[in-house]
C-alpha cells in the first residue's frame, strides 16, 4: 500500500472539544493517520471531535468507509463528531453515503464547536 | 472468523510526527487551514463518483425480476441494524496483471464471475458511477431474492457498490486492486451491518458462511479469467461493532426477502388478476 499523502493535525479547543485539521487524501491507506489523530485528539475529557475538511484535496469510496470506522470508535466513547470546511462536491457525498445523519456538518469551525447547525 | 472489539491498536501520534497543541490555541476557519480554496477547483475525484440521489430509479432489465429496487433510499452501515462486519476477500493476482487491467476486467465483466444461479443485471456499459443493477440472489429452496444495488464509486483502481433499502445487508463493497512489489493483489472488501432483524438472523445461522463462499467464488473466477493456473483467497472477518442499532429495527418492513417470497406465492393471483382486467378492458 502507497504512503497516505496526507496530514492530520490536532488542535485541542476548551477542556472537552479537539479539531483535526485534514490536508491531502483521505483514502483507506490513510487510517493509521486518522486513528492517530483521534488518539490524540480523543482522550476521556473530549466529548466533541471537529473534523476540518477545509483541505481536502481527494477522497475515495475507501476514505468514507474509514470514516465509518473512526464514528464507530467515537460512538463507542460517547463522542459526537462534526464537520466543517467541506466542498459542495464532499458535502453531497456525504449526502449520498448518509454519513451526514451520523457526522452532522457545519459551515464554520464556529458552528460546529458550538453545534449550531447551519 | 475472528471477532474484535475494533482497531485499537494504531501508531502512536509520535510516530507520525502529530502533536495536540494548547489549548489556548486560537479557533481558525477552514480558509486559513487550506492552502488553497478546496470550494473552488474541480476535485480530481469528482467524476469517481456518482451523483447524489435521493431514491433509486431503474428500468426494465431482461432475465431479472426487478422488484424491491425502483423508489428505495440507500442504506450505509450508519442505516443498518445489525453488528458490523469488515470482510475482506484478496487474492494474488501474479506479476503479470497490473491493477489497471484487474480492474478493468472486473468492471467490464463483472456478471459473468457471480456463482451460478445469481443474477446480475447492470448496464450494458459495465460498472460506471450512478448505475443501478439489478439482482436476483439464490436463496435456497428455489425462491430468488430480488434486489439492487448502487454504483457510488469507480476509477481505474477500484469500484464501490452500494445497498438499497431492503438488501439484506446495510453497507457497501468495495472491489479493489494494487501493486505490493512486483504482484498485484485483488480484493473485495464489504463494510456492512445487516439490515433488520430477520436478516441478523439469517446472517448468524449461515449467512456470513455462504456470503464468504460467494465472494471467493467471485474472485476464483475473476482469478481465472486472468490466468491464474490457482487462484486462491484468502478471508478475513473483523466485527468493527458489536453492537446492533435497535432505532433501526423497522428497516424490516422493506425486508427484500420477505417481499420476494409473498411475491412469487402472489404472482399467479397478481397474473391472472391482470389476464382478467385485460379481457374485460378489451370486451
Amino acid at each position: 500500500m502507497n504512503a497516505p499523502a496526507i496530514t492530520m493535525d490536532v488542535r485541542r479547543v476548551g477542556d472537552t472539544t479537539a479539531v483535526v485539521d485534514i490536508r491531502g487524501e483521505v483514502t483507506a491507506a490513510c487510517e493509521p493517520v486518522l486513528m492517530s489523530a483521534y488518539e490524540a485528539a480523543g482522550g476521556a475529557s473530549t466529548s466533541r471531535l471537529v473534523l476540518n475538511f477545509g483541505g481536502l484535496e481527494y477522497m475515495n469510496s475507501g476514505g468514507i468507509g474509514m470514516l465509518v470506522t473512526l464514528l464507530v470508535r467515537a460512538n463507542r466513547q460517547r463522542q459526537q463528531l462534526a464537520a466543517y470546511g467541506l466542498s459542495e462536491h464532499y458535502r453531497e457525498i456525504f449526502e449520498l453515503t448518509r454519513l451526514d445523519e451520523a457526522i452532522t456538518i457545519y459551515d464554520s469551525e464556529e458552528s460546529a464547536l458550538h453545534g449550531v447547525v447551519r | 472468523m475472528t471477532e474484535t472489539a475494533g482497531p485499537e491498536k494504531v501508531a502512536t501520534a509520535d510516530e507520525i510526527g502529530l502533536s495536540a497543541r494548547e489549548a489556548a490555541a486560537p479557533p481558525h476557519d477552514a480558509a486559513q487551514a487550506a492552502p488553497y480554496d478546496a470550494t473552488q477547483a474541480a476535485p480530481r475525484d469528482a467524476a469517481s463518483w456518482a451523483r447524489k440521489v435521493d431514491r433509486l430509479e431503474v428500468g426494465h432489465r431482461a432475465g431479472v425480476r426487478g422488484t424491491n429496487v425502483a423508489g428505495r433510499r440507500l442504506t450505509g452501515p450508519v442505516q443498518g441494524f445489525g453488528k458490523m462486519w469488515q470482510k475482506t476477500y484478496r487474492m494474488d493476482a501474479g506479476p503479470q496483471i497490473t491493477p489497471e487491467e484487474a480492474i478493468a476486467t472486473w468492471r467490464e465483466h463483472f456478471p459473468e464471475f457471480w456463482p451460478k444461479g445469481n443474477r446480475f443485471a447492470g448496464a450494458l456499459t459495465g460498472i460506471n458511477p450512478g448505475d443501478v443493477a439489478l439482482l436476483d440472489l439464490s436463496i435456497g429452496g428455489g425462491v430468488k431474492l430480488s434486489t439492487g444495488v448502487f454504483v457510488l464509486y469507480a476509477d481505474a483502481e477500484s469500484f464501490t457498490l452500494m445497498t438499497p433499502q431492503g438488501h439484506m445487508f446495510a453497507g457497501w463493497i468495495t472491489f479493489s486492486a494494487e501493486r505490493e512489489g512486483d504482484m498485484t493483489t485483488v480484493q473485495a472488501q464489504v463494510l456492512m451491518r445487516a439490515n433488520d432483524p430477520l436478516y441478523e438472523i439469517a446472517m448468524t445461522l449461515g449467512g456470513h458462511r455462504k456470503e464468504d463462499k460467494f465472494w471467493a467464488a467471485t474472485l476464483t473466477a475473476l482469478g481465472r479469467r486472468l490466468g491464474l493456473p490457482d487462484p486462491r483467497v484468502e478471508t478475513r472477518s473483523t466485527c468493527v461493532d458489536s453492537k446492533r442499532q435497535w432505532r433501526h429495527s423497522r428497516n424490516v418492513w422493506h425486508n427484500s426477502m420477505v417481499r420476494s417470497v409473498l411475491q412469487m406465492i402472489s404472482a399467479p393471483v397478481t397474473g391472472f388478476g391482470r389476464l382478467v382486467r385485460g379481457v374485460k378492458s378489451r370486451a
